[in-house]
């Protein structure tokens, strides 16, 4: 029971295998694609391509791995006890948030402090002065205020994270907890929990993805795009989670995890999957039906109209497809929940799809027709997928496995849905 | 009637501990249970019980896919064929308008048919007199009911009850159903399974 978890060869063989080749495409990436090159425009669409797949990649593992923690901060404020025999894995996940939160920031503030007005159209001082609509965004789009908030952003969940990560190791040293200390613990747990989610909420659910994301499209808002993001991020969160479990269960770990766990975790693949779809066709048919040309212009970028085809158009529909019609058909029979060969093949097909689902957030208003789906772009998102399972490995290898003192795992072990 | 009338020995249990055991030994015995009624859903009963996976998701989702095809044929049939209007330069077939109310549809069809199917599976009709085995069943106690046929001793039964914890038992005859074809809960053999 005591011992303790040792990352199997191939686990490594895989971290090192997925970063090395992350590092080789970003090498590539660096002699290739001229990245000082000036923004100019459209000139250097190589340099635009290299921090347009970095933005999109960090930006999107970063929420990710940040939705595990949402995770845990909102079961605890639920009381959830079914989460505990595999809490630590999440926490392990949400470990590689400090990891890609520097990564993202730095990326943030080259592209801010190197003038990209290829990737934000509002850093053009020039531009922004004679435009009407980026004038009166100025106070909330400019350098300043972006990188100060997306500093105190990254800091935010990294300190309120890792509160919770040390509460829930530090329950492993106090020994068996009575009725009275258990009862002050979770209390703590939830206060620090609380105070993530308002963090969480007025950041990932609302300002971030408008500023990291939503502003690369200067001129376009919409006002349901955050919890479109918050979605996309919290499906694959549930699904990154899923699959550390099946893959520490596969190896002996995880002993009180059993289908019953496995069913609720598909459950929330499932019903978040079809959340991101509300929210998804809440912002497109809103903006079709008013047909207002400054609303439109987001999806014409994407899609075209009626006479011309957009560049997107293919990408645009078989995220649809992977994000909400094969998670709705595939995991809605409780048998294919409980399947734990189904659910790694769907959560894999759910990070994937929300991947896409980025890359034609950040492609259009960047690259426009020049985008690429080539090597580079997914090298660069194995150099992230190969961080977080170094960083998750390390966390998982270094504490133990299992909460062992939290007063709710009675309830996990003998979960029943 | 068409369930016909029968014979069933029937036990009260006032202690979920006491009736886990006994639905086992009940089966491991080889008799039949009807059903068993409890003051509030027990987790894990009807896996005890044997009773077979309802179908009653199955018939929600073709009852909403039903609903689907109704939604997505009538509009198109409507704003294409029989009235087409010109609403704000939009296309006839304007998929993206017509979703919500799919939506609903969909929503609709499945709910109001499960709830139907579901009155159909347990004998509920308005105007339908079910017979109570026990009226503590509603309140406080696990009650029992073991079909019999002609060859069940039922004095044995009611001995076997008796051993497996049961506060009281007795023998009623009641109407086992109303409906033509009426659902006949299915119970599997009982073999020893992990984890319950």
């Amino acid at each position: 029971m005591d011992h303790q978890f040792q990352l199997p060869g191939s686990y490594k063989k895989w971290t090192y295998g997925l970063i090395g080749a992350g590092v080789l495409a970003l090498l590539y990436g660096f002699i290739m694609f001229n990245p000082f090159a000036h923004a100019g425009h459209g000139e250097n669409v190589n340099s635009t391509r290299f921090w347009a797949v970095l933005l999109q990649n960090s930006v999107f593992f970063l929420l990710v791995v940040n939705a595990a923690m949402f995770f845990i901060c909102v079961t605890t404020m639920a009381m959830a006890g079914w989460v505990v025999a595999f809490r630590r894995v999440s926490e392990a996940i949400s470990s590689v948030v400090p990891i890609l939160g520097v990564i993202t920031f730095v990326i943030l503030m080259s592209i801010v402090f190197g003038h990209r007005t290829d990737i934000y159209h509002w850093l053009d001082k020039e531009a922004v002065a004679g435009d009407h609509i980026l004038n009166g965004k100025k106070g909330f789009l400019n350098p300043m205020f972006y990188s100060i908030f997306s500093f105190l952003t990254i800091f935010l969940w990294w300190f309120l994270g890792k509160k919770m990560r040390s509460l829930s190791l530090e329950s492993d040293k106090k020994g068996h907890m009575d009725y009275e200390t258990g009862k002050k613990w979770i209390w703590n747990n939830t206060v620090w929990a609380s105070l993530y989610c308002v963090v969480f909420t007025l950041t990932v659910a609302s300002t971030i993805p408008w500023l990291w994301i939503m502003s690369i499209d200067a001129h376009w808002y919409s006002t349901m795009f955050s919890w479109y993001t918050f979605a996309s991020t919290f499906v694959s969160g549930m699904s990154l989670i899923a699959l550390f479990v099946i893959y520490l269960k596969n190896r002996g770990q995880l002993e009180y995890v059993t289908e019953e766990h496995l069913h609720d975790l598909g459950k929330f693949m499932f019903a978040f999957s079809v959340f991101w779809t509300y929210l998804w066709f809440s912002q497109y048919m809103l903006i079709w039906y008013s047909n207002q040309p400054e609303e439109t212009k987001y999806f014409i970028e994407r899609i075209g109209t009626a006479e011309k085809a957009g560049p997107y158009k293919g990408i645009f529909f078989f995220n649809l497809i992977i994000n909400f019609l094969a998670p709705l058909l595939i995991l809605m029979k409780k048998g294919s929940k409980r399947n734990w060969t189904l659910v790694t093949v769907m959560a894999v097909l759910i990070i994937f799809g929300h991947w896409i689902d980025f890359f034609q957030m950040v492609m259009p208003g960047t690259l426009h027709e020049h985008f690429e789906l080539m090597p580079f772009e997914f090298g660069v998102a194995c150099l992230f997928v190969g961080l977080i399972m170094w960083g998750t490995g390390r966390y998982l290898t270094k504490n133990p496995m299992l909460p062992k003192h939290h007063p709710f795992l009675k309830e996990s072990m003998i979960h029943h849905t | 009637m068409a369930g016909g009338i029968k014979k069933f020995v029937v036990g009260s249990f006032d202690d979920e501990k006491v009736l886990f055991p006994a639905v086992k030994n009940v089966r491991k015995a080889g008799y039949k249970i009807h059903d068993v009624y409890t003051p509030f859903p027990v987790h894990g009963l009807d896996h005890a019980m044997g009773i077979r996976e309802t179908s009653l998701h199955t018939a929600g989702f073709i009852y909403a896919i039903t609903g689907t095809t109704t939604a997505l044929t009538f509009m198109s049939w409507v704003f294409t064929k029989d009235w087409p209007l010109n609403i704000g330069g939009k296309p006839n077939f304007a998929l993206p308008a017509w979703i919500p109310i799919t939506f609903e549809l969909t929503v609709l069809f499945s709910a109001v048919g499960m709830v139907l199917t579901f009155c159909y599976l347990c004998n509920l009709a308005p105007f339908v007199k079910k017979h109570h085995f026990h009226p503590r069943a509603t309140d406080d106690l696990f009650v029992m009911a073991i079909e019999c046929t002609d060859k069940t001793n039922d004095a044995e039964v009611q001995a076997f009850l008796q051993s497996a914890g049961a506060q009281e038992i007795n023998v009623q005859v009641a109407e086992t159903g109303w409906w033509i074809g009426r659902y006949h809960k299915e119970q599997k053999l009982y073999k020893e399974e992990k984890g319950y």
